[in-house]
């Protein structure tokens, strides 16, 4: 065993940027897969409020599979069948413009949906039906009284969960690199195999994590205490 | 269509059981064998965790509540590259993916289970506790026959989606070269080549159908549990109608009492 010599890593200015890089790319990844995600799981939500059975169960199947298919299993299938059904053209577009940073952006985002519409549902499940009730009798249309009774409401509950998948949304970022996404584990196991520093990168890298892991359930807290309804107890 | 026929027709031992005779393990029967083996290990050294997690002594609590919470924010991924580089080194000889596999498994659903754990332990009303104390109880006779017991059953939906979620993490032994069910798929996959989508469809359903059938169990767990628990609340309310004292008397100066 050597030294503990964290300098050579961090020193170094072609390991700093290789981290660097795998941090930016990390932060890509995973900011466009919640954009994606956020804006899926709001549609999904919406056909699901919708009366039409068939609707309705069209979107049970979409979660029931993302959830129950593992996440590097979904990438694979995008990255390696989907992709391969596309017409050549597009494939050609694709791996000139970092094709695998996208199936990942895509693979995570969709994955991701349909773990938020559900705690976006389960948010709006938790406001009693009395609610509703109440606003449409004060006179409210359906509109309004999802705008300014129900969605307030519903989303403040939804934070919490909102908040652990968003987390595990920028852990499961790291997956990416099974599909050949230069993101920070990816960079990391190439500083590893160039220095032969593996404690040190891997402890780079595992502090580098868990900073960005612990800002976001720390930034979640702060909202879920900014939101609170005065008087309420944080559950 | 008839293709997936084909590539399931001439590799279902593969994606059975792996190379499995002539070598290794491998494949669902691999995949079934590690995560089940992790969740059973994890399951104590989760109960431990979570007992020292709410422990009064300090040098037992922060420790433990440092370890989690690195767990829970550190990628998978990550951690199964630390045991693999660390373990050979801390035990002084090589180690095979499959161990490296359920060690890191053990530890990260162990770190997870315990938060399970300790949410059944204090979803409790403080009375059990309290009564036990009264009772005499030790803190090993109290948590063995009293909190443990009634925590343990109440968690039993969220162990089995942990258990789901478990077989789900095993997939990310691919990347270590572990033997299982992915790694299957990605062997047939450099094998033919050219129906990578085919390939990968058939890993995706396998993983559905595993995992789907787990959670309609769990749900159908769950919907019991939730009954049971309604069915106890009742009686225990009955004796207190008996003697005739308003219902919201009864409730408001025992809050615990209420469901």
């Amino acid at each position: 065993m050597h030294a503990f010599d964290l300098m050579t890593v961090l020193q170094n200015p072609e390991f700093r940027g290789m981290i660097t890089h795998g941090v930016l790319m990390t932060l890509i990844v995973a900011a466009g897969s919640w954009l994606l995600a956020m804006g899926l799981a709001l549609v999904l939500l919406t056909i699901r409020l919708t009366p039409s059975r068939i609707a309705q169960s069209g979107v049970a199947i979409y979660v029931a599979y993302h959830r129950n298919v593992p996440t590097l299993v979904q990438l694979m299938l995008w990255y390696f069948g989907i992709s391969n059904l596309l017409p050549d053209a597009l494939q050609e577009f694709l791996s000139d413009h970092d094709g695998e940073a996208i199936f990942a952006v895509i693979a995570l985002g969709l994955c991701q949906a349909a773990f938020f519409s559900e705690d976006l549902r389960s948010g709006l499940r938790s406001i009693p039906n009395g609610q509703s009730e109440a606003a449409r009798a004060l006179g409210h249309s359906y509109v309004g009284s999802m705008r300014y009774v129900i969605l307030p409401q519903a989303i403040r509950n939804a934070i919490p969960a909102l908040v652990n998948h968003t987390v595990s949304l920028f852990k499961n970022s790291s997956l990416a690199m099974a599909i050949g996404v230069t993101e920070l584990t990816h960079m990391i196991r190439e500083v590893e195999s160039r220095s032969f520093l593996t404690f040190e990168a891997y402890t780079v890298a595992t502090v580098l994590y868990l900073a960005m892991s612990l800002l976001l359930m720390g930034t979640g807290a702060v909202l879920a205490r900014h939101y609170r309804i005065g008087g309420r107890r944080l559950s | 269509m008839t293709s997936l026929i084909d590539i399931i027709r001439d590799n279902w031992l593969l994606l059975l059981i792996g190379q499995f005779p002539f070598g290794p393990l491998g494949g669902i029967a691999a995949t079934l064998i590690l995560s089940v083996c992790g969740i059973l290990l994890a399951f104590p050294v989760s109960i431990l965790l979570a007992l020292a997690r709410i422990s009064p002594r300090r040098w037992l609590r922060w420790p433990v509540t440092g370890l989690i919470y690195v767990t829970r924010g550190v990628p998978l991924l990550l951690i199964i590259l630390w045991t693999y580089f660390l373990l050979p080194v801390l035990i002084g000889q090589t180690i095979s993916g499959f161990t490296t596999m359920l060690c890191t498994l053990v530890l990260y659903e162990g770190c997870y289970l315990s938060e399970v754990v300790r949410a059944g332990i204090q979803a409790l009303p403080r009375g059990q506790t309290e009564a036990s104390r009264a009772l005499g109880h030790s803190y090993y006779v109290r948590m063995r026959h009293v909190i443990l017991p009634q925590a343990l059953y109440n968690m039993l939906p969220s162990m089995l989606s942990q258990f789901i979620s478990t077989i789900q993490d095993t997939t990310l032994g691919y990347v270590i070269n572990v033997q299982e069910l992915t790694f299957a798929a990605n062997q047939i996959n450099n094998q033919i080549l050219t129906k990578p989508f085919q390939v990968f469809f058939i890993l995706a359903v396998t993983y559905f159908a595993v995992c789907f059938g787990l959670s309609s169990l769990a749900h159908h767990v769950e919907r019991r549990i939730a009954h049971r628990r309604k069915g106890g609340t009742r009686r225990a309310v009955a004796p207190a109608a008996a003697v005739s004292i308003p219902a919201g008397i009864v409730s408001a100066s025992s809050p615990e009492k209420a469901p």
